[in-house]
C-alpha cells in the first residue's frame, strides 16, 4: 500500500519514494553537510572543514588533462562526418564497440595482463552505482539476500537495497586478522540469512576493499569462490579500485583466479568496474558490469537502457583508453603518487599516535582510534567523530556507517586534496591528539 | 499403488546396484515387474527397470521444480529447499536442457521474465533492420527502417553547430575547475536545467514558462519514466495507459518495478482519442482484480497515433484523476514535432500546472531531448514536477541514471544558443512536415489511409483492408511479409496493444526524400 502523505488531497507516493533507505540521514552524509556549509580553502577559508570523507582521485588528473589537450581530435566531430551521425543517433544499449574494446583492454592493463577480457561481455552503465544496482536486479528478487563482508562502503545500503528490495546480510570481519573474510564468517552469515527465511543469492566483495584500503589475498579469494560454488550462488567482485593498488603485483583479481581454474564454474562470477576512481572521472558516469554468464550479460544489457552512457563520452574515452602508451604511463604514475600519499598520511598519523590498518590500495586509509574512545561502543565512536568534525574540522567517515562490528575505526581519504591540504589536516590532527594527551595527563594528576 | 512399487523398486535399487550380479530370485519375489521377466533377460531387465523407475522419479522431481520457475506472478519467493534433492535435480537438468549451464546459480525471476519474453515483432524487426540495413550503394536490397522513431532529417544542422563550437568549448578551459570531471549533482547541472527550461518554453512557442527548479535531468526519457513509476507506485500497483501506446512503455514501467499496466483501449471510431468512459471502466476492472491504480500515463502528442489531446479531454482526464485521487504522467517528448500547420493547439500539462486550476502535486511531465533535438545518443531526459516529495526522491534516485557532465556541458552551450535553436526548430519543423506530406500522399496513392491528425515522426496507418483474416494473426502475417518480402520494417499495432487489428506505425524521418518512391514500390509489391 502506498503511504499517504500529509495533504490528504493528493495521491500518495510509493514506499520507495518515502523510505529512508537512501541513508542520507546517517553520519556518513551528515559530515558532508558540515563540509558543504564551511568548506576549507587555502586562501579564503583556512579554518574551514577539510573534506576527508570523499573517495575521489585527484592526484593524477593532470595526466588526463594533458592528454585531452594534446589529443583534441579525439573529442571533436569535425573530421569524421559519418562518425557524427553514428554518435549522435547512437542509442543502442550495446554501446560503441570501440569503447567496449577500449574498456576491456584497459581492464587487462590494470591487471598487468594477468587476465583477459572479452568486449562482448562488457555491459555499460552510467557509473558503478548503477552497475551494482543493475546486477542486484538481475541476480536477486525482493526479499532475497546478498552477503557482504563488513566493513563495507556505506553507499551499498542504498545502491543494493533501495529500489531492488534485496537485503544485505553482513559477513562479520574482525581486526584480529586484519578484517579478512574467513570461511567460518561466510558460513555463519549464510546460516543467519537462511534462519531469517531469506534466500541467499550471492556474495558481493569489494577488491581492493573500501573502506579498508587493502587488497584481498589470493587464498581468501579462492576460499570465497569455493564457498559460492558449494552453495551454488553468485559472486560479484566490485573492483573499482583495481587501478589504485600501490604495487601492481599485490592485486589479484577474481578474473585471474577464474583463468587459473580454466573458467570452470565461472558463470556465477561478475565484475563491476568504473572509471570514476582510477581515472578520476566520476563526472563522466562510466561504469561496467563484466559477466561470465551469458544470461546475465543479455539481461543486464537490456536493462542498461535505464542507465546508458552518452555516446560522445564513449567516443572520447574510447580513443583515450586504447592509447596504450598513455594508459601504461598513467597506471604506473597513478600508483606511485597514491603510494606516496599513503605513506605520508600513515607517517603523519603515526606521529600523532594513531595507528592504521596496513593498506596497499585505494584512496583512503583505515584508521584506528579505538584506544581513544571514552567507551568502546558506537556512541563512543560517534562522540569522537563529532569532536573531530567540530574541533579539528575534519570530515572523516565513522566505521559504524560502514557497519564495522568493532567501534573506533575511521576511513580517511587522502587523494581528493592537494599535498599542502593534507599536511594541514595532519598537523591539525597532531595538535588535537597532543592537546588531548595533555588534558588526560592533567586529569590524572588532579 | 504406483507410489508403492516406485518406493519398493527404489529401495531395491540400493540392493541391486550394489552388485550387478544381484540375486535374481530376490528381485523376482520383491519387485513385481521382475516377476514377469524370466530367463536370461531377467538380470538385465532387473537392473534396468528399477533404474528406469528411478529415472522417472527424477523426471517427476524436475517437472515439479520447473513449475516453480514461472516468473509472472509477484508472489514471495518460496522457502529455501533442502540441499541434496535440489542439487541432484540441477545436475540432471543441466544434462537435458539445451543450455548446459542452466543448472548453475539462477538469475532472479525479474531477469527470467526478461529472458523468457518472446521478442515482440517490434524488437525483432528493429534487430533485423539493423543487421541488414538498406544502403543506396552498398546494400540496395537491405531492409528499410521505418520502425525507429528517430529524426535524421535535421542532423546536418546539429552537426554543423557542433563542428563550429566543440573545439573551443571544453578543452580551452580547466576541466576540473569547471566541474566537468568531478562528481556533480545527480539530477543535473543547474545551468543545463536553466537552458532546458528555456528550450522547452521556446519549443512550446512561449505559451508556457518552465521553472528550472522543478526540472530533474536523467540519462534519457526511459529512466525518467521508470523513476516516476518507482516513486508513484509500489510493486503490485498499476497505471492506466490509453492504448495503443509505444512498445517501450511495457519495458520502462514493468520490468524492474513490479508495477502493472492496465490498458484503456481507444478506437478508430473516436480517432483513437481518450474516452473517459473507457477510463472509468478500466479503473473499475483494475479494482475488481484487486489492483490499486496509482495514476494514468498519457503521451501528448500520442505515440504511435500522433494526435494531440484537446483541451476538453485534458480537463476530463484531470477531473478523473482528482476524483480518484491519482497521479498523471504526461510524456511530452514529441512536443516540438507538432508541425507548422497545426490546426490543433498543443496543450502542455505545464500550462495546467501553471494555471493552478488543478492540484499540481499530481501532475508530472516527462520530456527528452532525443526527439526534438535529434540527439538520442546524448541521453538527456527530463522529469518536471512540482510535487515536493517526488522532487526530493528524484534528487536521490537519479544517481542511478545520471547524465555525463561532458554531454551536459556541450548541451548547455548548444541550447543557450537561442539563434541556433530558433533556426533549428523552424527548419526541422518544415522538413518533418514536408516528409510527412510526401509519405502520406505516397500511401494514399496505394489506397492506404493514415490518421488525419498525425503528428510526430510517424504515420498511424490503416492496413486492415489488406490483412486476411481480420485478426492479430492476419496483422502479424502482413508484418512478416513486409519485413521478409518487402524488406520494410514497420511496427504492427499489436505491439502497441491496439485492440483493432491492421494498424501499423510507419516512421518516415529516417528516410531521404528520394527513397519514398522506393518505399511505396516495396509496399505495393507486398499488397
Amino acid at each position: 500500500m502506498a503511504i499517504e502523505i500529509v495533504q490528504p488531497s493528493v495521491a500518495g507516493l510509493s514506499k520507495i519514494a518515502v523510505s529512508e533507505t537512501h541513508g542520507e540521514n546517517s553520519p556518513y552524509f551528515a559530515g558532508w553537510k558540515a563540509y558543504d556549509e564551511n568548506p576549507y580553502h587555502e586562501m579564503h577559508n583556512p579554518s574551514g572543514v577539510i573534506q576527508m570523507g570523499l573517495a575521489e582521485n585527484q592526484v593524477s588528473f593532470d595526466l588526463v588533462e594533458k592528454y585531452l589537450e594534446s589529443n583534441q581530435e579525439a573529442a571533436s566531430w569535425g573530421k569524421k562526418v559519418s562518425g557524427f551521425k553514428e554518435n549522435a543517433l547512437f542509442q543502442d544499449y550495446h554501446g560503441l564497440l570501440s569503447f567496449r574494446k577500449a574498456m576491456a583492454s584497459f581492464m587487462e592493463q590494470v591487471r598487468g595482463g594477468k587476465a583477459r577480457f572479452d568486449p562482448e561481455r562488457v555491459v555499460l552503465t552510467a557509473g558503478a552505482t548503477a552497475a551494482n544496482e543493475l546486477l542486484t536486479f538481475v541476480l536477486a528478487d525482493p526479499g532475497d539476500a546478498l552477503l557482504v563482508p563488513t566493513p563495507y562502503y556505506p553507499g551499498f545500503d542504498r545502491d543494493l537495497r533501495w529500489r531492488t528490495g534485496v537485503e544485505i546480510v553482513p559477513i562479520h570481519c574482525e581486526s584480529s586478522n586484519n578484517f579478512q573474510v574467513t570461511p567460518q564468517a561466510l558460513e555463519s552469515a549464510y546460516d543467519h540469512a537462511t534462519s531469517m527465511n531469506m534466500k541467499v543469492r550471492g556474495v558481493l566483495i569489494t577488491n581492493p576493499s573500501n573502506p579498508l584500503g587493502a587488497t584481498i589475498q589470493r587464498k581468501v579469494l579462492e576460499e570465497i569462490l569455493d564457498f559460492v560454488t558449494r552453495k551454488n550462488i553468485h559472486l560479484v567482485s566490485d573492483e573499482i579500485y583495481s587501478g589504485s593498488v600501490f604495487h601492481s603485483n599485490e592485486f589479484v583479481s577474481i578474473a585471474e583466479v577464474l583463468e587459473s581454474r580454466n573458467y570452470k564454474d565461472s558463470e556465477r562470477c561478475h565484475i563491476v568496474y568504473s572509471l570514476s576512481k582510477d581515472l578520476g572521472l566520476p563526472g563522466f558516469r562510466v561504469g561496467t558490469v563484466y559477466s561470465y554468464n551469458d544470461q546475465v550479460v543479455t539481461t543486464a544489457r537490456r536493462m542498461s537502457s535505464f542507465t546508458l552512457i552518452s555516446s560522445q563520452t564513449q567516443l572520447l574515452l574510447a580513443s583515450m583508453l586504447s592509447d596504450n602508451e598513455f594508459t601504461e604511463k598513467y597506471i604506473k604514475i597513478n600508483r606511485e603518487r597514491l603510494r606516496k600519499r599513503y605513506e605520508t598520511i600513515v607517517a603523519g598519523l603515526k606521529k600523532a599516535g594513531i595507528e592504521c590498518l596496513k593498506g596497499n590500495a585505494g584512496l583512503f586509509c583505515w584508521m584506528n582510534l579505538s584506544p581513544y574512545l571514552s567507551e568502546n561502543t558506537k556512541s563512543g565512536e560517534l562522540e569522537i567523530w563529532k569532536t573531530i568534525m567540530e574541533e579539528v574540522r575534519l570530515n572523516i567517515s565513522p566505521g559504524s556507517s560502514c557497519r564495522c562490528s568493532e567501534a573506533g575505526w575511521f576511513r580517511v581519504c587522502f587523494a581528493n586534496m592537494s599535498e599542502e591540504t593534507l599536511e594541514v589536516a595532519l598537523s591539525r590532527l597532531h595538535e588535537f591528539m597532543d592537546r588531548r594527551r595533555r588534558d588526560r595527563n592533567l586529569l590524572s594528576v588532579l | 499403488m504406483k507410489q508403492n512399487s516406485e518406493q519398493t523398486s527404489i529401495s531395491n535399487l540400493q540392493e541391486t546396484t550394489a552388485g550387478a550380479t544381484g540375486v535374481t530370485t530376490d528381485m523376482r519375489v520383491i519387485v513385481p515387474l521382475q516377476g514377469v521377466v524370466q530367463g536370461g533377460g531377467g538380470l538385465v531387465l532387473g537392473s534396468i527397470i528399477p533404474c528406469a523407475l528411478f529415472y522417472f522419479f527424477q523426471l517427476y522431481l524436475k517437472g515439479k521444480s520447473r513449475s516453480d520457475d514461472d516468473p509472472v506472478t509477484p508472489t514471495p519467493p518460496p522457502l529455501p529447499e533442502i540441499s541434496p534433492p535440489l542439487e541432484r535435480v540441477h545436475s540432471i537438468r543441466s544434462i537435458w536442457s539445451p543450455r548446459g549451464t542452466n543448472g548453475q546459480a539462477q538469475v532472479s525471476s525479474r531477469a527470467n521474465s526478461v529472458i523468457k519474453q518472446p521478442d515482440s515483432p517490434h524488437y525483432v524487426g528493429l534487430k533485423r533492420a539493423s543487421e541488414d540495413p538498406y544502403d543506396e550503394s552498398s546494400n540496395s536490397d537491405g531492409i528499410i527502417q521505418l520502425g525507429l522513431d528517430e529524426n535524421k532529417l535535421s542532423l546536418d544542422l546539429v552537426q554543423d553547430w557542433l563542428v563550429e563550437h566543440t573545439n573551443c568549448l571544453i578543452f580551452g578551459q580547466d576541466l576540473r575547475m569547471n566541474g566537468i570531471t568531478t562528481y556533480h549533482p545527480f539530477d543535473g547541472l543547474s545551468e543545463l536545467k536553466m537552458a532546458v527550461a528555456g528550450f522547452m518554453s521556446q519549443a512550446m512557442e512561449g505559451r508556457v514558462l518552465f521553472d528550472p527548479s522543478q526540472i530533474f535531468l536523467t540519462s534519457g526519457a526511459t529512466p525518467a519514466v521508470e523513476m516516476l513509476a518507482f516513486c508513484l507506485a509500489d510493486s503490485g500497483n498499476a497505471f492506466l495507459v490509453p492504448s495503443p501506446y509505444f512498445p517501450d512503455l511495457d519495458r520502462d514501467i514493468k520490468w524492474r518495478t513490479g508495477v502493472e499496466i492496465i490498458h484503456v483501449p481507444c478506437r478508430s471510431s473516436d480517432n483513437f482519442s481518450l474516452n473517459t468512459t473507457a477510463l472509468h471502466r478500466a479503473y473499475n476492472q483494475a479494482k475488481k482484480r484487486g489492483l490499486k491504480v496509482q495514476g494514468v500515463i498519457i503521451s501528448n502528442p500520442s505515440n504511435p497515433v500522433g494526435n494531440l489531446l484537446n483541451r476538453e479531454t485534458i480537463y476530463k482526464l484531470l477531473d478523473f484523476a482528482t476524483e480518484k485521487n491519482i497521479h498523471i504522467i504526461s510524456n511530452e517528448i514529441l512536443a516540438c514535432s507538432t508541425g507548422n500547420e497545426s490546426q490543433q493547439e498543443f496543450v502542455s500539462m505545464a500550462e495546467i500546472m501553471n494555471s493552478e486550476e488543478y492540484d499540481r502535486n499530481r501532475l508530472h511531465i516527462v520530456y527528452g531531448l532525443s526527439k526534438d533535438l535529434s540527439l538520442p545518443g546524448f541521453r538527456v531526459g527530463v522529469v518536471y514536477s512540482f510535487n515536493q516529495n517526488v522532487m526530493d526522491a528524484s534528487k536521490k534516485l537519479l544517481r542511478f541514471s545520471s547524465v555525463s557532465s561532458l554531454a551536459q556541458r556541450l548541451l548547455i552551450s548548444m541550447v543557450n544558443d537561442s539563434r541556433f535553436i530558433r533556426k533549428f526548430l523552424k527548419i526541422n519543423s518544415e522538413r518533418v512536415e514536408r516528409m510527412r506530406n510526401l509519405f502520406v500522399s505516397g500511401l494514399k496513392n496505394l489506397g492506404i489511409e493514415c490518421m488525419e491528425s498525425s503528428r510526430g515522426f510517424y504515420c498511424w496507418v490503416d492496413m486492415s483492408g489488406f490483412i486476411r483474416p481480420y485478426s492479430e494473426k492476419g496483422e502479424f502475417e502482413l508484418w512478416e511479409k513486409l519485413l521478409n518480402v518487402g524488406k520494410i520494417n514497420a511496427t504492427p499495432g499489436s505491439c502497441c496493444h491496439c485492440i483493432e487489428p491492421g494498424w501499423f506505425r510507419f516512421c518516415f524521418t529516417n528516410l531521404k526524400e528520394k527513397e519514398i518512391p522506393l518505399v511505396m514500390e516495396r509496399i505495393r509489391r507486398v499488397l
